[in-house]
């Protein structure tokens, strides 16, 4: 299933039917979901925007790069663009693996490269009407 | 002068007010052309705080800008 974006819904149980495979000892997943607050500040929603061709092909190299990393058997990544609201899944990441050391690295390893280098950007949308690009603030953009 | 086609995204796609644009450039590199883009709109992150992407991969600041080209400037990602 390896990595993709979806402006739907992510529904995590239909998912985990692909992943079922007797070979497998262990299955880690990871939900990243919106939370309420960031940095002090009340967030009443969320959007998500993406270079899809350039976030596909990071995403699925992430993935191969944790499956040789790690000798798990199978990675998946899910993320969402468009809005959001809270408590609505933004990511989900799942390995499948022999035992459950390599679903667990596996899995963290994913989700920490996907945050750090995946071309996909959160704005927050928060309580007292500002909204904000996250992690491109500036002296000057700020507000 | 070459053409080349540039893509927004996030802060800097509401910056400029448009999602894509045909450029006509002289720059000779990813990085000036970022610095001539960023003089004409006023956008307020240095090509410090960017990646650039060149025909839908990451490339790097000093590679030559050719005809055709399509560019990103990616501003600092944030998913998960």
């Amino acid at each position: 299933m390896g990595f993709r974006l979806t402006n739907a819904p992510i529904d995590p149980s239909v998912l985990m039917e692909a992943l079922r495979d007797v070979r497998t000892g262990a299955c880690a997943t990871f939900e990243g979901r919106v939370r309420d607050h960031n940095e002090g500040r009340a967030v009443r929603a969320l959007e998500y925007e993406a270079y899809a061709p350039l976030a596909e092909s990071e995403g699925s190299r992430i993935l191969a790069e944790a499956l040789g990393k790690f000798h798990a058997a199978e990675a998946v990544c899910v993320h969402r663009t468009g809005s959001l609201a809270l408590g609505d899944v933004a990511v989900w990441v799942a390995v499948t693996a022999g035992h459950r050391a390599a679903a667990f690295d596996a899995c963290r390893f994913i989700i920490d490269e996907v945050k750090a280098r995946v071309p996909i950007w959160k704005k927050e949308h928060y309580a007292d009407g500002a909204s904000e690009w996250i992690n491109c603030a500036t002296g000057a953009a700020r507000g | 002068m070459k053409t080349v086609r540039v893509r927004y995204f996030a802060i800097l796609r509401e910056q400029r007010g448009l999602d894509e644009e045909s450029v006509a450039t002289a720059a000779a590199t990813a990085a000036e052309l970022y610095e001539e883009l960023r003089v004409r709109h006023r956008f307020t992150l240095p090509a410090e705080r960017l990646r650039v992407a060149v025909n839908d991969e990451f490339g790097s600041w000093g590679a030559a800008v050719r005809d055709g080209d399509a560019l990103v400037f990616a501003p600092p990602v944030a998913g998960g």
